[in-house]
Protein backbone atom coordinates (compact mmCIF):
# COMPACT_ATOMS: atom_id res chain seq x y z
CA UNK A 1 0.00 0.00 0.00
CA UNK A 2 1.39 3.40 -0.95
CA UNK A 3 1.92 6.16 1.58
CA UNK A 4 -0.90 8.12 -0.11
CA UNK A 5 -3.41 5.27 0.34
CA UNK A 6 -2.31 4.93 3.93
CA UNK A 7 -2.88 8.69 4.52
CA UNK A 8 -6.39 8.44 3.02
CA UNK A 9 -7.22 5.78 5.59
CA UNK A 10 -6.17 7.87 8.58
CA UNK A 11 -7.37 11.10 10.13
CA UNK A 12 -5.25 13.72 11.85
CA UNK A 13 -7.30 14.66 14.89
CA UNK A 14 -6.47 17.61 17.14
CA UNK A 15 -8.24 17.31 20.48
CA UNK A 16 -8.33 19.95 23.20
CA UNK A 17 -6.64 18.79 26.40
CA UNK A 18 -6.78 20.48 29.78
CA UNK A 19 -9.18 23.06 31.17
CA UNK A 20 -9.74 26.64 30.07
CA UNK A 21 -5.95 26.88 29.80
CA UNK A 22 -4.91 23.97 27.67
CA UNK A 23 -3.70 23.02 24.23
CA UNK A 24 -4.58 20.79 21.31
CA UNK A 25 -3.01 17.34 21.19
CA UNK A 26 -2.72 15.51 17.88
CA UNK A 27 -3.74 11.91 17.31
CA UNK A 28 -3.76 9.70 14.23
CA UNK A 29 -6.98 7.74 13.96
CA UNK A 30 -8.01 5.12 11.35
CA UNK A 31 -10.62 6.47 8.90
CA UNK A 32 -13.64 4.17 8.71
CA UNK A 33 -16.78 4.09 6.59
CA UNK A 34 -19.75 5.94 8.16
CA UNK A 35 -17.51 7.05 11.02
CA UNK A 36 -18.87 9.78 13.29
CA UNK A 37 -16.88 12.37 15.21
CA UNK A 38 -17.99 10.64 18.40
CA UNK A 39 -16.53 7.39 17.03
CA UNK A 40 -13.23 9.22 16.56
CA UNK A 41 -13.21 10.58 20.13
CA UNK A 42 -14.16 7.15 21.50
CA UNK A 43 -11.35 5.51 19.50
CA UNK A 44 -8.83 7.97 20.97
CA UNK A 45 -10.03 7.34 24.52
CA UNK A 46 -10.21 3.56 24.23
CA UNK A 47 -7.12 2.91 22.12
CA UNK A 48 -4.74 5.85 22.42
CA UNK A 49 -5.23 7.80 25.64
CA UNK A 50 -7.65 6.56 28.33
CA UNK A 51 -7.26 9.83 30.27
CA UNK A 52 -9.29 11.74 27.63
CA UNK A 53 -12.50 13.09 29.17
CA UNK A 54 -15.67 13.59 27.15
CA UNK A 55 -19.39 13.04 27.56
CA UNK A 56 -21.93 11.04 25.59
CA UNK A 57 -24.90 8.86 26.27
CA UNK A 58 -27.40 7.74 23.61
CA UNK A 59 -25.23 7.95 20.46
CA UNK A 60 -28.36 8.47 18.31
CA UNK A 61 -29.08 12.21 18.56
CA UNK A 62 -31.65 12.10 21.33
CA UNK A 63 -29.93 12.87 24.63
CA UNK A 64 -28.00 16.03 23.72
CA UNK A 65 -24.87 15.22 25.73
CA UNK A 66 -22.14 14.84 23.10
CA UNK A 67 -22.03 18.35 21.61
CA UNK A 68 -18.53 19.71 20.92
CA UNK A 69 -16.84 22.29 18.68
CA UNK A 70 -15.80 20.45 15.53
CA UNK A 71 -13.59 22.42 13.13
CA UNK A 72 -14.84 25.60 14.80
CA UNK A 73 -18.58 24.83 14.66
CA UNK A 74 -20.77 23.49 17.45
CA UNK A 75 -22.10 20.05 16.44
CA UNK A 76 -23.71 16.92 17.87
CA UNK A 77 -20.80 14.58 17.41
CA UNK A 78 -22.83 11.36 17.38
CA UNK A 79 -24.69 12.41 14.22
CA UNK A 80 -21.82 14.22 12.51
CA UNK A 81 -20.12 12.07 9.90
CA UNK A 82 -16.40 12.55 9.54
CA UNK A 83 -16.66 12.49 5.74
CA UNK A 84 -18.88 15.57 5.83
CA UNK A 85 -16.64 17.77 7.94
CA UNK A 86 -13.01 16.56 7.70
CA UNK A 87 -10.88 19.32 6.25
CA UNK A 88 -8.36 17.49 4.09
CA UNK A 89 -8.28 14.61 6.58
CA UNK A 90 -7.96 16.91 9.61
CA UNK A 91 -10.45 17.43 12.40
CA UNK A 92 -10.13 19.80 15.36
CA UNK A 93 -12.33 18.89 18.30
CA UNK A 94 -12.73 21.32 21.20
CA UNK A 95 -15.09 21.73 24.15
CA UNK A 96 -18.31 23.67 23.56
CA UNK A 97 -17.83 27.43 23.36
CA UNK A 98 -19.44 29.60 26.07
CA UNK A 99 -19.30 26.81 28.66
CA UNK A 100 -16.74 26.43 31.47
CA UNK A 101 -14.41 23.55 30.61
CA UNK A 102 -14.15 20.84 33.27
CA UNK A 103 -11.49 18.82 31.48
CA UNK A 104 -10.67 18.11 27.84
CA UNK A 105 -14.01 17.89 26.00
CA UNK A 106 -16.29 17.79 29.05
CA UNK A 107 -17.96 21.10 29.91
CA UNK A 108 -19.95 22.24 32.93
CA UNK A 109 -23.64 22.55 31.96
CA UNK A 110 -24.75 23.86 35.39
CA UNK A 111 -25.01 27.55 34.50
CA UNK A 112 -26.74 26.64 31.22
CA UNK A 113 -29.55 24.76 32.98
CA UNK A 114 -29.71 27.31 35.82
CA UNK A 115 -30.73 29.78 33.12
CA UNK A 116 -33.70 27.58 32.21
CA UNK A 117 -34.76 27.83 35.86
CA UNK A 118 -34.14 31.61 35.97
CA UNK A 119 -36.19 32.04 32.78
CA UNK A 120 -39.13 30.31 34.46
CA UNK A 121 -38.99 27.60 31.83
CA UNK A 122 -41.06 25.17 33.91
CA UNK A 123 -44.54 23.91 33.14
CA UNK A 124 -47.09 24.85 35.82
CA UNK A 125 -50.23 22.70 35.58
CA UNK A 126 -53.67 24.19 36.17
CA UNK A 127 -55.63 23.30 39.28
CA UNK A 128 -57.62 20.19 38.55
CA UNK A 129 -55.52 19.37 35.50
CA UNK A 130 -55.15 15.81 36.76
CA UNK A 131 -58.92 15.35 36.65
CA UNK A 132 -59.46 16.15 32.99
CA UNK A 133 -57.49 16.05 29.77
CA UNK A 134 -56.80 19.38 28.11
CA UNK A 135 -58.46 19.51 24.73
CA UNK A 136 -55.67 20.95 22.56
CA UNK A 137 -56.47 21.61 18.92
CA UNK A 138 -53.35 20.45 17.04
CA UNK A 139 -53.97 23.07 14.36
CA UNK A 140 -54.41 26.07 16.63
CA UNK A 141 -51.81 28.83 16.06
CA UNK A 142 -50.50 28.46 19.64
CA UNK A 143 -50.09 24.69 19.38
CA UNK A 144 -48.33 25.05 16.01
CA UNK A 145 -45.96 27.67 17.48
CA UNK A 146 -45.19 25.34 20.40
CA UNK A 147 -44.70 22.37 18.05
CA UNK A 148 -42.16 24.31 15.99
CA UNK A 149 -40.00 24.79 19.10
CA UNK A 150 -40.68 21.68 21.18
CA UNK A 151 -38.07 19.22 19.89
CA UNK A 152 -35.14 20.73 21.83
CA UNK A 153 -32.80 18.09 23.27
CA UNK A 154 -30.91 20.55 25.51
CA UNK A 155 -27.56 19.92 23.82
CA UNK A 156 -26.30 23.49 24.31
CA UNK A 157 -25.24 23.94 20.68
CA UNK A 158 -27.33 27.11 20.28
CA UNK A 159 -25.79 28.46 23.50
CA UNK A 160 -22.32 27.78 22.08
CA UNK A 161 -23.18 29.44 18.75
CA UNK A 162 -24.58 32.62 20.33
CA UNK A 163 -22.42 35.74 20.48
CA UNK A 164 -24.77 37.48 22.91
CA UNK A 165 -24.14 34.67 25.42
CA UNK A 166 -20.41 35.36 25.14
CA UNK A 167 -20.91 39.14 25.43
CA UNK A 168 -23.38 39.06 28.33
CA UNK A 169 -22.91 36.22 30.83
CA UNK A 170 -26.35 36.98 32.33
CA UNK A 171 -28.19 36.51 29.01
CA UNK A 172 -30.66 33.66 29.42
CA UNK A 173 -29.69 32.27 26.04
CA UNK A 174 -31.54 30.77 23.09
CA UNK A 175 -32.31 27.36 24.60
CA UNK A 176 -34.00 28.67 27.77
CA UNK A 177 -35.93 31.33 25.84
CA UNK A 178 -37.02 28.77 23.24
CA UNK A 179 -38.39 26.59 26.06
CA UNK A 180 -40.28 29.56 27.55
CA UNK A 181 -41.87 30.22 24.15
CA UNK A 182 -43.33 26.69 24.15
CA UNK A 183 -44.89 27.38 27.58
CA UNK A 184 -46.31 30.77 26.56
CA UNK A 185 -48.10 28.82 23.82
CA UNK A 186 -49.18 25.94 26.08
CA UNK A 187 -52.86 26.26 26.93
CA UNK A 188 -52.49 23.54 29.59
CA UNK A 189 -50.20 25.85 31.59
CA UNK A 190 -51.80 27.52 34.63
CA UNK A 191 -50.83 31.00 33.42
CA UNK A 192 -48.97 31.14 30.09
CA UNK A 193 -48.75 34.96 30.25
CA UNK A 194 -46.89 34.71 33.57
CA UNK A 195 -43.94 33.24 31.67
CA UNK A 196 -43.34 36.60 29.98
CA UNK A 197 -42.13 38.64 32.98
CA UNK A 198 -38.97 36.57 33.72
CA UNK A 199 -37.81 36.93 30.11
CA UNK A 200 -38.68 40.63 29.63
CA UNK A 201 -35.62 42.07 31.44
CA UNK A 202 -32.18 43.15 30.22
CA UNK A 203 -30.90 39.57 30.11
CA UNK A 204 -34.05 38.25 28.45
CA UNK A 205 -35.43 38.05 24.94
CA UNK A 206 -34.75 41.70 24.07
CA UNK A 207 -30.99 41.15 24.43
CA UNK A 208 -31.06 38.91 21.33
CA UNK A 209 -29.43 40.49 18.27
CA UNK A 210 -31.12 38.09 15.83
CA UNK A 211 -27.82 36.86 14.41
CA UNK A 212 -29.49 33.45 14.12
CA UNK A 213 -26.39 31.37 14.79
CA UNK A 214 -28.64 29.31 17.07
CA UNK A 215 -30.93 28.42 14.17
CA UNK A 216 -28.08 27.82 11.75
CA UNK A 217 -26.37 25.32 14.05
CA UNK A 218 -29.34 23.68 15.82
CA UNK A 219 -29.02 19.96 15.02
CA UNK A 220 -32.80 19.55 15.21
CA UNK A 221 -33.40 22.43 12.79
CA UNK A 222 -35.26 24.50 15.37
CA UNK A 223 -35.16 28.29 15.22
CA UNK A 224 -34.70 29.73 18.70
CA UNK A 225 -34.55 33.14 16.98
CA UNK A 226 -38.15 32.62 15.82
CA UNK A 227 -39.16 31.75 19.39
CA UNK A 228 -37.31 34.76 20.79
CA UNK A 229 -38.94 37.02 18.17
CA UNK A 230 -42.29 35.69 19.37
CA UNK A 231 -41.37 36.50 22.96
CA UNK A 232 -40.32 40.01 21.90
CA UNK A 233 -43.72 40.59 20.30
CA UNK A 234 -45.66 39.13 23.21
CA UNK A 235 -43.70 41.01 25.90
CA UNK A 236 -44.20 44.26 24.00
CA UNK A 237 -47.95 43.57 23.70
CA UNK A 238 -48.07 42.73 27.43
CA UNK A 239 -46.27 46.00 28.20
CA UNK A 240 -48.86 48.00 26.22
CA UNK A 241 -51.65 46.14 28.03
CA UNK A 242 -50.06 47.14 31.36
CA UNK A 243 -49.28 43.54 32.29
CA UNK A 244 -45.52 44.01 32.64
CA UNK B 1 -8.97 33.44 17.62
CA UNK B 2 -10.07 35.00 14.36
CA UNK B 3 -12.93 37.52 14.44
CA UNK B 4 -14.73 35.29 11.97
CA UNK B 5 -14.40 31.75 13.22
CA UNK B 6 -16.40 29.10 11.39
CA UNK B 7 -19.46 29.30 13.62
CA UNK B 8 -20.06 32.92 12.54
CA UNK B 9 -19.68 32.33 8.84
CA UNK B 10 -23.30 32.31 7.67
CA UNK B 11 -25.36 34.86 5.67
CA UNK B 12 -27.45 36.19 8.56
CA UNK B 13 -24.33 36.95 10.59
CA UNK B 14 -22.92 38.85 7.62
CA UNK B 15 -26.18 40.78 7.36
CA UNK B 16 -25.83 41.66 11.06
CA UNK B 17 -22.22 42.81 10.60
CA UNK B 18 -23.00 44.91 7.50
CA UNK B 19 -25.94 46.56 9.28
CA UNK B 20 -23.77 47.50 12.27
CA UNK B 21 -20.74 48.62 10.26
CA UNK B 22 -22.88 50.73 7.92
CA UNK B 23 -24.43 52.38 10.98
CA UNK B 24 -21.00 53.07 12.45
CA UNK B 25 -19.73 54.54 9.16
CA UNK B 26 -22.81 56.77 8.87
CA UNK B 27 -22.32 57.96 12.46
CA UNK B 28 -18.76 58.96 11.58
CA UNK B 29 -19.96 60.72 8.42
CA UNK B 30 -22.70 62.70 10.16
CA UNK B 31 -20.47 65.29 11.95
CA UNK B 32 -18.68 66.02 8.66
CA UNK B 33 -22.03 66.39 6.91
CA UNK B 34 -23.30 68.81 9.57
CA UNK B 35 -20.06 70.80 9.48
CA UNK B 36 -20.37 71.30 5.71
CA UNK B 37 -24.01 72.33 6.11
CA UNK B 38 -22.96 74.86 8.76
CA UNK B 39 -20.66 76.52 6.20
CA UNK B 40 -23.79 77.65 4.32
CA UNK B 41 -24.53 79.95 7.24
CA UNK B 42 -21.03 80.77 8.47
CA UNK B 43 -18.76 80.89 5.43
CA UNK B 44 -20.38 80.81 1.96
CA UNK B 45 -17.07 81.19 0.16
CA UNK B 46 -15.60 78.18 1.87
CA UNK B 47 -18.74 76.18 1.05
CA UNK B 48 -18.42 77.04 -2.67
CA UNK B 49 -14.79 76.02 -2.55
CA UNK B 50 -15.79 72.72 -0.94
CA UNK B 51 -18.55 72.09 -3.50
CA UNK B 52 -16.06 72.67 -6.34
CA UNK B 53 -13.78 70.11 -4.73
CA UNK B 54 -16.58 67.52 -4.65
CA UNK B 55 -16.51 67.37 -8.46
CA UNK B 56 -13.42 65.21 -7.96
CA UNK B 57 -14.20 61.63 -9.19
CA UNK B 58 -12.89 60.16 -5.92
CA UNK B 59 -15.48 62.17 -4.02
CA UNK B 60 -18.16 60.94 -6.45
CA UNK B 61 -17.08 57.37 -5.74
CA UNK B 62 -17.27 58.10 -2.01
CA UNK B 63 -20.78 59.51 -2.52
CA UNK B 64 -21.89 56.27 -4.20
CA UNK B 65 -20.41 54.32 -1.28
CA UNK B 66 -22.28 56.58 1.11
CA UNK B 67 -25.57 55.98 -0.71
CA UNK B 68 -24.96 52.22 -0.56
CA UNK B 69 -24.20 52.49 3.17
CA UNK B 70 -27.40 54.49 3.75
CA UNK B 71 -29.49 52.03 1.75
CA UNK B 72 -27.78 49.08 3.46
CA UNK B 73 -28.55 50.48 6.89
CA UNK B 74 -32.16 51.26 5.94
CA UNK B 75 -32.83 47.88 4.31
CA UNK B 76 -30.99 46.05 7.10
CA UNK B 77 -33.00 47.93 9.72
CA UNK B 78 -36.29 47.17 7.96
CA UNK B 79 -35.24 43.50 7.85
CA UNK B 80 -34.67 43.45 11.62
CA UNK B 81 -37.97 45.24 12.28
CA UNK B 82 -39.77 42.77 10.03
CA UNK B 83 -38.30 39.71 11.69
CA UNK B 84 -38.99 41.03 15.18
CA UNK B 85 -42.45 42.57 14.73
CA UNK B 86 -44.12 40.72 11.85
CA UNK B 87 -45.18 37.07 11.96
CA UNK B 88 -42.12 34.84 11.61
CA UNK B 89 -40.99 33.77 8.16
CA UNK B 90 -38.61 30.89 7.58
CA UNK B 91 -36.95 32.49 4.53
CA UNK B 92 -34.55 34.62 6.59
CA UNK B 93 -31.63 34.21 4.19
CA UNK B 94 -33.83 35.41 1.33
CA UNK B 95 -34.80 38.49 3.35
CA UNK B 96 -31.13 39.24 4.07
CA UNK B 97 -30.26 38.79 0.39
CA UNK B 98 -33.16 41.07 -0.57
CA UNK B 99 -31.89 43.76 1.84
CA UNK B 100 -28.40 43.52 0.30
CA UNK B 101 -29.77 43.64 -3.24
CA UNK B 102 -31.88 46.69 -2.37
CA UNK B 103 -28.80 48.51 -1.10
CA UNK B 104 -26.79 47.69 -4.21
CA UNK B 105 -29.78 48.69 -6.36
CA UNK B 106 -29.82 52.14 -4.79
CA UNK B 107 -26.07 52.37 -5.39
CA UNK B 108 -26.44 51.49 -9.07
CA UNK B 109 -29.30 53.99 -9.53
CA UNK B 110 -27.22 56.72 -7.90
CA UNK B 111 -24.20 55.77 -9.97
CA UNK B 112 -26.21 56.00 -13.21
CA UNK B 113 -27.43 59.42 -12.21
CA UNK B 114 -24.00 60.67 -11.11
CA UNK B 115 -21.81 59.50 -13.97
Amino acid sequence: MSAMDEAAKTLQVDIWRGGAQGAFQSFTVPHEVSQTVLDVVTYVQRRLDPTLSYRFSCRVGMCGTCAMMVNGRPRWTCRTHVDRIADDGRIAIAPLRNFPVIKDLAVDMTAFFDKWRDAGARFQPRDGAADSFANVDPNSPARRAASDAIECIGCGICHAACDVVSWNPDYLGPAALNRVWTLVNDERDADPAAHLAPVAGDAGCHACHSQQGCAVHCPNSLSPTASIAGLKRQTLAALFRGQL
Amino acid sequence: MSIFPAHRNHPIYWAFVLHRLSGLALALFLPVHLYVLSLAIGDGGKLDEFLDWTANPWVKAAEVTLVVLLALHMAGGLRVLALEFLPWRDNQKTLAAFAGATALGFGVLYLLNVV
